[in-house]
Formats: C-alpha cells, sequence, structure tokens
C-alpha cells in the first residue's frame, strides 16, 4: 500500500515494506502517490497555493541556512538541530491546522515555529539569546514557544512533549472544543515509553491528538533498524487502536492532504490519528554532529528528492512558476531574514537581575 | 641569711593566713618575685620578697596563721658564700639539650639566642646582666612564673619570653595559659553573647556537650548588676573559694578601717561638675580607630585626671602618720573595686599619672579583673596613694566618701549625665560628671582641694594632653 | 482542643483531603481528578471514594498505569486552561514521572519567557513505617523540594489536610502535595478556617522556648509527642511544622531558632542531601549567631527500608531518638 516506498531511495531493509500489512489491521495506510491528483487545495487556486508551500519551505530552509552561518561567526551557540530536508513535513501538516489548534514541537522545530506563523523575527532573536526572543531568551534554538499562537514548544527531552500534547487534546475533548492538538516527534521518540503511554492514553481516551512522526531514519547517530524491532512505525501505531498512515514527508503535497485527512477525522471525533512521514534530514544531526554514521551517497540520494526542488520541479512542469517568481520569492526571504537578523542583534541582551523572573509565576523566586 | 616575713599589706592588717608557698627550699627568687599567697581578712594576695638570691628554709606551713612581722622563711641573698646552685629541673629536660657540655653561663647565652640566629646581633639583644644575677636570662624565670606556668599548665620551653632578654613574664604565662585556658569549644551564640557582654571567654567553665561555653555560661560569668565597676571588667572568673568565703571577715575589717578613718579624719567636701564634652569627643574618636578589645572607657580619663591632678597638688598625694603628712613617691592611684560577694578593695595602680591612657585602661581592666579573683599583689594592696571612687555606673551622681588611712584624700566621681549646661552665655545640653573631693584637713585646707578640683577639670578639657 | 464546640467536627486526614477535593470540584468546573484507580476504585487509600458518584468518570478519571503519560497530560490540561488535581499513588512510582515533573512542569513557565504558567497540583503519598519494604516506603519530597518552579506541599495534620489544597489549585505555578501514608487515619477535630491558609508560611505547631523541633508531614506527630516528653523532663520544646517545603519559610525557621537556640530537624528522608541538611544549612546561614548548641537531625538510616517490623522501626526517625537529639543540645 506504500508504493511511494519503492520510488524512495531509503536505507531501511527491504523488511519494512511490511508496512502495507498494516492496511490489514484498523490502519489505513495510504501513499503520496496515491494522492497525486494535484487538485486545487481548500479552494484556493492551485498555483497561489504551491507557490505560498514554496514560499514555506524556502523560507525554512534560507532562515536555518543563515543560522548555520551564525553558528560558525559564533552569534547562536548551544544546540542547533537543523530542519533541512524535512522542511515539507512542517509546512505540509500546518496546512491542516487552524490557528484555534495547538502544537507541540520537538528540539529540531524551527521549521515548524516558522510554520506556525512564529515571525523569523522573534525566532532569530530567540537564538541570540535575546529578551526580543519568542520565549525572551530564556529558551534559545531548542525551545522556541509561542502561548499566542499555541505553539508549545521546542520540547528537548525525546518524547517529553507527546504526554502533553495529550493534555492538551485532553483538556479540549473535556470541553467539547473541536480543536486538534498536533504532536510533532522523531522516529527517536517511538522508542521512549513516553511515545507508547501517550498512545495507549489518547487511543483509550478517544483525544484529539494528531501524532506526526518524523521518520528521518535516524535517533541521532542511530539507524532506525538499530533502534526499533519494527521498523513500520504505522503498523505499530495501529495497534494502538488508532488509524495510521506512512507517508512521503519528501512531498509537501502529500503530507498537507494526509494531515488534512486526519484532521478531519479527529474533528470529527474519530480519536487520535498516527502520520508516519518519511523523510530525512540532509545536515547533521546537530552543529555539533560529524556524521560519521551514514554513507554520503546515502545523504546524497536523499538530496535528489529535495521536497524543496520538488515543488519547483513540478511547479515549473506545470508552467505555473517562473525564475521570476521564485527571484521574488527569494528576495521576500532574505530582506524577511536579513531583517530577524539585524533586529535580533540590535535588541537587548537579558538583565541579569531579571535572573529569577518566570521561575514562578511571582516575578521572582528567592528560595 | 634575710628573713621574708609576714608583710603588712594595710594598716588594718595585723595578721595573715600563709595559703600556699609559690617556692620551694633552694628555688632562686629575684626582688619582686611573688613566692607565697597570703589570704588576710580583706583579700588573698600573693606576696613578693624583697630579696635576690635563693630560698632557704620554709618556716610556715601553709593554713598557718601568723602576725605581721613573722618570719615566714629564710632567704640566702646571691652571691653569698654557701648559696646552692640552681637547682635542677628534672621535669624540663629540654633545657639541657643544647646545653649539656656547656656552662652555665655559655648555656645562658646560648639559650637566650634566638635558634635561626647562631650569633647574636650586636646590641639588639640586652646586655647580659653580671654574672650571679640572673635577671633576663631565659630559663631562669622566677618561682611566681615557673609556679604560675605549672598551675596552669604551660609548658614554659613553648611560651615566646617579652620581657628583658626573652624572659618570660608573668604577662607571658597568663596570655599562654589564657590561650591554653580558651575553652575548646564555645558555641556561636556563646561567642556572640561574650562579645556584647564584655566576657573573657578564657574563663569561662563550659557546660555543655564536651565542655563546651554556652550562651548560660557566659551569663552566668556576665558581671553581676551589682559590680560597680563592671564595664571596667575584664574578666569574669567565678569568685575564687577564698573570695567566696571572705565576706564576713572583709565586712569586720571595712567596718573598722571605715570608723577609724570617720573618727580620726575630719574630713572636709569639695565638688564641682566638670563639662565632658571634650573628653567624650576625644575618647569616641580615638575609640573609632581601636579594635573593640582596645577601646577607652570614660572611667579611664577620670582616673587620668584625678592622678594628674594627685601630681599637681602633692599635698593631696601622700599618708598622715603620727609624724604628720609625708608626700607619697609617685601617685598610686587607688582604684575602689566593689567585689562580687560584696565587700570592697582599692588597690593601686601604679604610677597612675605617667601611664598613657592604654596602658592604664588596660591596667585598669587587669586590676579589677584580679582584685576579683582574688589576685592582688602585695604592692597593688598597700602601696596607693590617693583613692578614686567612681560610683557612675551606680547611677549616683556624686559621692562624698570617707578617706582610706593612712591617706589623705579620696576622690569620687559619679555618673556622667547629659544636663543643661551654658557656655558663653548659650545654653546646650552637654555630659557633665560631679568631682567630688573628701580631704583631710589635718593634712591640707579647702583652697588645696579647690586647686586639686579646679586641676581635675582642666585635665579633663584637654584630653589629648592627658 | 476544644472538644464540644458546635462548629468542629470529628473527621480523619482522609476525610479532609476529600472534602477538599469535593469542595474543589464542586466550586470549580475546571477541576478534575486524574489518577490509577481514583474513580472507581476510590483512590488507593480510599482518599477519592465516593467522588466518582458524584462527580463522574470524565472529571475522577481513572488512568493507566501510565505515570509520565498521565502527569503529562495533567500538564498539558492545565496549559490548556484546566485545573488538574493528578494523583500518583505513591511517591515511590512518581519517578516514573519524574521527567513530566521536572523537564515540563517546572520548566515550561521559565523556558516559555513566562508564557506558560501551569496550574497543576500533584498528590500522592509518601513514607515508610507500613511495613511496605524498600520500594513503597521512599520519603523523596526532599527531592522535589530541590526542583525551582514548583511548590512543595506536606500537610501534616487535619486542618491542613483540609485546607491547603484550594490555595494549591489557585496558585498558577505546579503543587506536589505529599501525603504521608500514616497521617490518612489521624482523626480529630476539624475547626473552622478562619482564614486561608498562607502557602508561603510554616507553622508553629506548639510553642516552646528551649529547643526548635522542626519538622514536617508524618515526622509531626513524632514532634509533638517528643515535646510532651521533653516538657516532663522540664524542656520547653517548641514545634515547627514546615508544612511548605518549597519555598521554605526561613522567616519561621529563623525566628524560632532566635527564640530556642538550639534546633532538632527531623526528617524521615535518608540524612545525605535531604531536606534536613536543607534546612539545617539554612540555620547555619542564616541563624549561626544565635546557635547554642550544634544543629541536630532525625533522619532515617541510610538504609533501603527493610520490611521487618523491627528493622523498619529502627530505620525510621523514633520520638525518641527525637527526646535524645533534644537532651543532646539542651543538656
Amino acid at each position: 500500500m506504500s508504493p511511494a516506498r519503492g520510488t524512495r531511495k531509503r536505507k531501511a531493509s527491504p523488511s519494512t515494506q511490511g508496512a502495507s500489512t498494516a492496511s490489514t489491521g484498523r490502519t489505513t495506510a495510504t501513499s503520496a502517490a496515491a494522492a497525486s491528483e494535484r487538485e486545487p487545495v481548500a479552494g484556493r487556486p492551485r498555483t497561489e497555493h504551491r507557490r505560498e508551500l514554496l514560499h514555506a519551505m524556502l523560507r525554512i530552509r534560507r532562515f536555518e541556512e543563515r543560522c548555520v552561518e551564525l553558528y560558525s561567526a559564533a552569534k547562536i551557540r548551544g544546540f542547533v538541530h537543523l530542519y533541512i530536508g524535512e522542511e515539507a513535513v512542517a509546512v505540509g501538516v500546518n496546512e491542516a491546522l487552524t490557528s484555534e489548534d495547538a502544537v507541540v514541537a520537538t528540539y529540531r522545530e524551527h521549521g515548524h515555529a516558522l510554520a506556525r506563523g512564529i515571525p523569523a523575527e522573534a525566532v532569530m532573536a530567540e537564538m541570540y539569546g535575546k529578551t526580543t526572543g519568542c520565549s525572551g531568551g530564556r529558551g534559545g534554538s531548542m525551545h522556541l514557544f509561542d502561548a499566542g499562537r499555541r505553539f508549545y514548544g521546542g520540547n528537548a527531552i525525546v518524547a517529553g512533549g507527546l504526554p502533553l500534547a495529550a493534555g492538551l487534546a485532553l483538556a479540549d475533548r473535556m470541553r467539547g472544543q473541536p480543536r486538534v492538538t498536533c504532536c510533532f516527534f522523531g522516529d527517536g521518540a517511538y522508542a521512549e515509553g513516553e511515545f507508547h503511554e501517550t498512545a495507549n492514553l489518547a487511543a483509550l481516551w478517544n483525544l484529539p491528538l494528531l501524532l506526526v512522526c518524523e521518520n528521518n531514519l535516524y535517533a541521532m547517530g542511530t539507524a532506525i533498524e538499530r533502534h526499533e524491532a519494527q521498523t513500520d512505525l504505522a503498523l505499530r501505531a495501529a495497534s494502538y487502536g488508532m488509524a495510521a498512515w506512512a507517508v512521503d514527508g519528501m512531498d509537501v503535497e502529500a503530507v498537507e492532504r494526509a494531515a488534512r485527512r486526519a484532521a478531519e477525522s479527529i474533528r470529527g471525533g474519530g480519536g487520535p490519528r498516527f502520520l508516519e512521514m518519511r523523510t530525512y534530514r540532509f545536515r547533521a544531526h546537530s552543529m555539533y554532529d560529524p556524521d560519521r554514521y551514514r554513507d554520503k551517497t546515502e545523504v546524497e540520494q536523499w538530496k535528489a528528492g529535495d521536497p524543496v526542488t520538488r515543488l519547483m520541479d513540478r511547479t515549473r512542469e506545470d508552467g505555473e512558476l517562473g525564475e521570476k517568481e521564485l527571484t521574488g520569492i527569494e528576495r521576500r526571504i532574505t530582506e524577511e531574514i536579513d531583517a530577524a537578523v539585524e533586529a535580533a542583534e540590535q535588541a537587548p541582551e537579558e538583565s541579569v537581575e531579571d535572573l529569577l523572573r518566570h521561575v514562578t509565576s511571582r516575578s521572582t523566586e528567592v528560595t | 641569711m634575710a628573713e621574708f616575713t609576714m608583710p603588712s599589706l594595710g594598716a588594718d592588717m595585723d595578721e595573715g593566713t600563709l595559703q600556699e608557698w609559690l617556692v620551694r627550699a633552694g628555688d632562686r627568687v629575684r626582688k619582686g618575685d611573688a613566692v607565697a599567697v597570703v589570704e588576710t581578712a580583706k583579700s588573698t594576695i600573693e606576696v613578693e620578697c624583697f630579696e635576690t638570691g635563693t630560698v632557704g628554709k620554709l618556716l610556715v606551713d601553709p593554713g598557718t596563721t601568723v602576725p605581721v612581722g613573722a618570719a615566714l622563711a629564710l632567704i640566702e641573698p646571691a652571691g653569698e658564700p654557701g648559696a646552692p646552685k640552681e637547682r635542677e629541673k628534672p621535669d624540663k629536660p629540654k633545657k639541657r639539650r643544647r646545653g649539656d657540655e656547656a656552662r652555665p653561663e655559655e648555656r645562658e647565652a646560648q639559650e637566650r639566642r634566638p635558634a635561626a640566629q647562631p650569633a647574636p646581633g650586636p646590641a639588639k639583644e640586652p646586655v647580659p646582666a653580671p654574672a650571679g644575677v640572673n635577671d633576663g636570662v631565659r630559663g631562669d624565670e622566677g618561682p611566681l612564673i615557673r609556679h604560675l606556668a605549672e598551675q596552669a599548665g604551660v609548658d614554659l620551653d613553648a611560651v615566646h619570653g617579652s620581657g628583658p632578654g626573652k624572659r618570660v613574664t608573668r604577662a607571658d604565662v597568663e596570655r599562654a595559659a589564657a590561650a591554653r585556658r580558651l575553652p575548646a569549644r564555645i558555641t556561636p551564640l556563646a561567642r556572640r553573647l561574650a562579645g556584647e557582654l564584655g566576657v573573657d571567654l578564657s574563663g569561662v567553665t563550659g557546660t555543655g556537650r564536651d565542655g563546651a561555653v554556652r550562651a548560660a555560661d557566659v551569663r552566668q560569668a556576665a558581671p553581676g548588676p551589682t559590680a560597680p565597676a563592671e564595664q571596667e571588667s575584664s574578666g569574669a572568673a567565678a569568685a575564687s573559694p577564698s573570695a567566696e568565703r571572705r565576706p564576713a571577715g572583709m565586712r569586720e575589717a571595712i567596718a573598722g578601717l571605715m570608723a577609724r578613718a570617720n573618727r580620726e579624719i575630719p574630713h572636709y567636701y569639695l565638688s564641682t561638675t566638670v563639662d565632658l564634652t571634650a573628653a567624650m569627643d576625644w575618647m569616641h574618636e580615638y575609640n573609632r580607630h581601636c579594635p573593640p578589645g582596645a577601646r577607652l572607657l570614660p572611667a579611664a580619663l577620670l582616673l587620668k585626671a584625678a592622678a594628674r591632678a594627685a601630681r599637681e597638688v602633692p599635698a593631696l598625694n601622700g599618708f598622715w602618720t603620727d609624724d604628720g603628712f609625708s608626700a607619697g613617691r609617685g601617685v598610686h592611684l587607688g582604684v575602689a573595686v566593689s567585689l562580687r560577694g560584696g565587700g570592697l578593695v582599692a588597690p593601686a595602680l601604679h604610677d597612675a599619672d605617667t601611664l598613657e591612657l592604654p596602658q592604664l585602661m588596660a591596667g585598669l581592666k587587669d586590676l579589677v579583673h584580679r582584685a576579683r579573683t582574688g589576685r592582688l599583689r602585695g604592692s597593688e594592696v598597700s602601696d596607693a596613694t590617693i583613692t578614686v571612687t567612681n560610683l557612675g555606673d551606680q547611677g549616683v551622681e556624686s559621692v562624698l566618701g570617707v578617706i582610706y588611712p593612712p591617706q589623705v584624700a579620696l576622690v569620687g566621681f559619679g555618673r556622667v549625665v547629659e544636663r543643661p549646661w551654658a557656655v558663653d552665655g548659650l545654653l546646650g545640653v552637654r555630659p557633665v560628671v560631679t568631682a567630688t573631693l573628701s580631704a583631710d584637713h589635718r593634712a591640707t585646707d579647702g583652697a588645696v582641694g579647690a586647686r586639686y578640683l579646679t586641676a581635675v577639670d582642666r585635665f579633663l578639657q584637654s584630653p589629648e594632653e592627658i | 482542643m476544644g472538644t464540644g464546640r458546635a462548629d468542629e467536627r470529628k473527621t480523619t486526614y482522609r476525610e479532609a483531603m476529600r472534602e477538599a477535593m469535593r469542595e474543589a470540584l464542586r466550586a470549580d468546573d475546571r477541576v478534575f481528578l486524574m489518577g490509577e484507580d481514583v474513580g472507581r476504585y476510590g483512590g488507593c487509600f480510599g482518599v477519592s471514594l465516593g467522588l466518582l458518584e458524584e462527580f463522574g468518570p470524565e472529571r475522577i478519571r481513572d488512568a493507566p498505569l501510565s505515570e509520565s503519560a498521565f502527569v503529562g497530560a495533567g500538564i498539558g490540561a492545565a496549559l490548556s486552561g484546566l485545573r488538574p488535581i493528578v494523583e500518583i499513588m505513591t511517591v515511590n512510582s512518581s519517578l516514573l514521572a519524574l521527567d513530566q515533573i521536572l523537564n515540563n512542569a517546572a520548566t515550561l513557565l521559565h523556558m516559555s519567557g513566562g508564557q506558560l504558567p501551569v496550574p497543576l497540583v500533584i498528590r500522592m503519598t509518601t513514607g515508610a513505617g507500613r511495613q511496605l519494604a524498600a520500594q513503597h516506603s521512599h520519603s523523596l519530597e526532599g527531592w522535589y523540594a530541590h526542583i525551582p518552579g514548583i511548590r512543595v506541599l506536606a500537610p501534616a495534620t487535619i486542618g491542613d489536610a483540609r485546607h491547603m489544597l484550594a490555595p494549591a489549585l489557585a496558585d498558577p505555578d505546579p503543587v506536589l502535595i505529599f501525603e504521608h501514608g500514616s497521617l490518612y487515619n489521624t482523626a480529630g477535630e476539624l475547626a473552622p478556617l478562619s482564614s486561608p491558609v498562607d502557602l508561603d508560611r510554616a507553622a508553629v505547631r506548639r510553642r516552646g522556648t528551649d529547643i526548635s523541633l522542626i519538622t514536617y508531614g508524618g515526622s509531626l506527630p513524632k514532634a509533638l509527642a517528643a515535646a510532651d516528653e521533653l516538657a516532663a523532663d522540664d524542656i520547653s520544646a517548641e514545634v515547627v511544622d514546615l508544612r511548605t517545603l518549597r519555598p521554605l519559610d526561613d522567616e519561621t525557621i529563623d525566628a524560632s531558632v532566635a527564640r530556642t537556640h538550639r534546633a532538632v530537624i527531623v526528617d524521615e528522608a535518608w540524612r545525605s542531601g535531604s531536606l534536613a541538611a536543607e534546612v539545617s544549612a539554612r540555620i547555619a546561614e542564616r541563624s549561626l549567631y544565635e546557635l547554642d548548641a550544634p544543629v541536630e537531625r532525625v533522619c532515617s538510616a541510610e538504609v533501603p527500608i527493610p520490611y521487618a517490623r523491627l528493622l523498619e522501626q529502627a530505620a525510621l526517625p523514633r520520638t525518641a531518638d527525637i527526646v535524645a537529639a533534644a537532651h543532646r543540645a539542651v543538656d
């Protein structure tokens, strides 16, 4: 049931092809290729929508490329985990969410934050540790927050965001609010008890929770076949009694379609849904990672399926995007990032007197 | 062979009880060394000998009461034939370690040198005393020193001598003993309280775990409210057993003496009020730069002024005997100290007119401490030439006292109080004290007394000069 | 205690806690109780007995044995505007939720630059003394008191069991409530509340002048018993019930030590790195010059709590140990 798999150069062993068996359970497995009709989405003209998707992905890509520069210049410190290569997941899923919905992400969440609508300026300032950052400089790269946009981080404990997301969903369920909580996590989190506890709880309590597993094949440096007994993650998720799909995470339109389908069924009271986004990070795990655990050829093969390039090619083929438009998108992104960097540079440093702020809701805690 | 006799330690003393020998036969003593402890009706006193030489026979056993003038021991003056060699001190073998083969003189010379300086620097060391006179020779501390050291468990070898020729002085031993006696454990609260109450912890016995001194011990040791000179007291050790036995006998002695004074001495009384603004300002400024332990109290300034005035008006500084007035040699200021168990002593602060204020303050503290612990020296009990009584701490404003015979004057100070005070026609509030003089009309007339009080006033107006 | 007063009534610690929850559930529909066996079973220790019937399974929510998930869910629900009371059966199994408590509940507010307060209450049983052996006898509230960002309560009296929950629910930040298992059956009069419990204040349970017995939770009855015994020896012991382990009420501790100049800290946790160590350090930092004796600590023996009755009793602080420690400090 997952024809996309055959077209993708996955390192996963052939046995993972068994994901198709998921359909025999309560799983509904779908594929990106199967949903390739390229019809207009959500009533918008397709061309305009594709340009928006492209802009969103390119914006994340360029933002992170600037982060690498800034990290090398020691403007940004700490752990920085780049999303480059996985942009289609955050952008595509976000298309299925409304501003009322909630998002819980991981420490590799620049893309989710930007897709969610947190201004690049606020994210960049947070990378700089400045007061104007979206977490006031307390969080940094791994802890981007925006309560107003219902963006709940930025969770740096692998799988740590899952129970919290279940709680957000529980609150909506208890109050009868038709909202979705979307939780992103990686394949590494799949091995954590917190994932399984949460999956069980969500299915048991029929929570409006969208579980989006970004399977980039590596838990830091450990390949999936070395950390999962059964590498078909959707199959296993289905065993909790929730619908689960495996999706081509390198195709933003496929991601969007799957996410919309899942979100709709969740909103309809169908309980949690699980999406395995098959994707790949082009860069190392973090800025510290020498990336010795995977073949350069494997990386190159995946880069050939770059989600940004794929969408560009598709729009060119369809005559929807000329070089002029593309140049315009790039220019607007550059201007936005330049402005974000400039603003972050100029922003005030956190005052040391405020060190104890936000420990408790009383402004400072002495003890 | 000279006799060491029961001394007269005051006009009221006609007998004394030998309480303790501080020397043994064969000990070498120097003039001024305390050799015995004598208990009189008033106090327990270390009495000194007036000969340098070797103790011969001890004639009186401790506990025996003998009349004044009775021989207590024989002393072989130094240089006389037959004087025994220095008694071996087998308990101090270390003394021998560098001088086993050396003759005594050489050994002494060696021992006087600091170990790190094999050759004595010229003129840096005191000139060695002539042979036969052992002043200044390390290892030949007087018997009092040895006795004190033994009593306090102080190893003399370990004590740094500050006296001439690095001789260990009494103060050195006491310091070492104090350091040794300082309780091993003092609770933080007790330490804080001791500072606040002015209690010297070295004399305090701890009742806490492992002998720790606790707050209650400090409060117990703190000067009681009945002690007039409490703020001057540096010490707060519990009264010695003899001090506790003292009251009845002492009351009797004081009664006899005061009755005699009132019967025999035609007193006249003068008083004047002295503006202390200058003195207090000066003192506070001085104290600002002082560590707490070295700070001056107003009493020091008052005593100093009284002593200086006594030097200026010698007719009030001395004794009236059957032969008439004889001026005192030096101003030895008797300082009235009331004792914790009741009663009063007025030991002398020798040459108080010549002491710098810090010395006087230290001397005063020491004197009060020793008076209260029954450790006065004979000379201190008998030498006073004029007495000062300071009852300011008791809250009174003036004292019209009774003169201690055979002295001819008694100076009293009351409490330092703030009073409206006119200066150059302007009214202000100033600290003042009432100084009084009780004087013997046989020896002086009012005009002399007036001169004295005027002098006291004048000195207190120029505190920097006294 | 003034018996016979009409406005006092006989109750138990367990009932008082239940009444507190009932009151909160009635007063605020954002409040719900979630945990293992809180519904049909009525709570492992019977605290929530009867609440399911009154409030239904949505608000008295039985959770699977997934401490991390349901504590995390409590955090998420709190973030979303509800006021969950999460019951973890015992402190022992709270370790399975430690990640959520420490990495999320305690840190979200700060990490988010103040955007995300977590108004969550977590209740759990703590302590030993019932022959439950090593894995069910921990007193780890001191560990939690180590964590900035959360408040840690230890109600030790019926009154506190009844009256600390409301202010805990009103607190915008996470509050952990530790209920010592030996206290549930404590019976007594519940006095009417004169004013809301101030969660920043320790309580002086008994006035005294000679020594401060500083304790909390399950050790409070032992300290009070020790104070009675000491009174017979003419030692007037003051008993300070910390009741809020974080933030510690330094002022009350300081004031007590300033009155008595001696302190015995009673803490059922192991001595090393314990809350008793923290209190002791603070006394040394803040009140050294008030101390007239070394600070004494009465803690559990440094051993996994044994099952055998005599061994268990020997491992835990006993009244006699407190009396002996007080004598060491005073005598």
